[in-house]
């Protein structure tokens, strides 16, 4: 990956449901602990919505999508938008990977949510590792 | 009492960038849980923009109130471009002009003195809620007269 590219991760909105939540979580985790140097996030809405400095941004640095339920708002919005989408991530296929978690909470995940967002922001830091030559 | 039968929609900006848009999300799940859970729904913005008919139709036919973060006002321009003119907007931004000690920094966890925030964030909101459903009641009323 070229040294100015940043990876942007792309969570969905999901405000209506705890997997959504745990999308964020993993985002955050992602961008803010585990792989701070080469990766940002940015609003989704702002992406639907067009804004030309954020399209910009998705057209020339590779993405990662974090979707909450198969809408994949994330995904379709930023394939829409003709974002370099190399990467698409489904809370679901984690959950069906820790059965044994049962995340609950919007405002504020329980502890098995938090473990889940944990999981996934693992697998999403390793396809990061995986681009960037393991530069994180 | 008619003021159940009609539900507010509430849009919040998704917002994940920055520590505004946190908040926006937080104020609208507090009005949902806690303030006003009988009388209040809300829309997922990208769904909504990204055509999710259901989403525009209940956006046509109830009253909105969006919630942006910041100044670019995803959540109220998407509304009126897909369902018409919300009934009330709050923008965090505007909200936080009032409290000039108070700078936000987290977009994850937030911190005792921003959750505070959120929450007036969130009667602000259901300030709005209240007005919908008032102005709604009063205009059955006048219907039926």
């Amino acid at each position: 990956m070229p040294k100015d590219e940043c990876i942007v991760i792309i969570p969905c909105s999901g405000i209506g449901k705890s997997l959504g939540t745990i999308g964020r979580k993993a985002t955050y985790e992602i961008v803010d602990r585990l792989c701070p140097k080469n990766t940002r996030t940015t609003c989704l809405a702002l992406v639907t919505m067009g804004d030309q400095e954020t399209l910009k941004m998705i057209k020339e640095n590779p993405c990662i999508t974090i979707d909450g339920c198969p809408s994949k708002c994330a995904q379709k919005n930023v394939e829409a938008s003709n974002g370099r989408l190399i990467r698409s991530f489904l809370v679901t296929d984690t959950l069906r990977n820790h059965r044994n978690l049962k995340p609950d909470g919007i405002i504020e995940l329980n502890a098995e949510g938090l473990k889940l967002a944990n999981a996934l922001a693992e697998e999403v830091a390793k396809t990061v590792d995986e681009i960037s030559g393991g530069k994180s | 009492m008619t003021l159940a039968k009609w539900k507010v929609g509430i849009v919040s900006c998704s917002g994940e960038e920055i520590p505004e848009g946190t908040i926006s999300r937080i104020a609208t799940r507090l009005v949902l849980e806690k303030l006003r859970p009988e009388e209040t729904v809300t829309i997922c913005l990208p769904l909504f923009l990204a055509g999710g008919e259901g989403e525009r139709t209940f956006a046509k036919l109830f009253p909105t109130i969006t919630v942006d973060g910041c100044e670019k006002g995803c959540a109220k321009i998407g509304t009126e471009k897909y369902s018409g003119k919300p009934f009330a907007t709050v923008v965090v931004s505007d909200v936080l002009k009032k409290c000039p000690t108070l700078t936000l920094k987290s977009r994850d966890k937030l911190s005792a003195e921003e959750y505070e925030f959120a929450e007036k964030v969130a009667e602000e909101i259901a300030e709005k809620v209240d007005e919908a459903l008032r102005r709604q009641n009063e205009q059955l009323r006048s219907e039926k007269h």
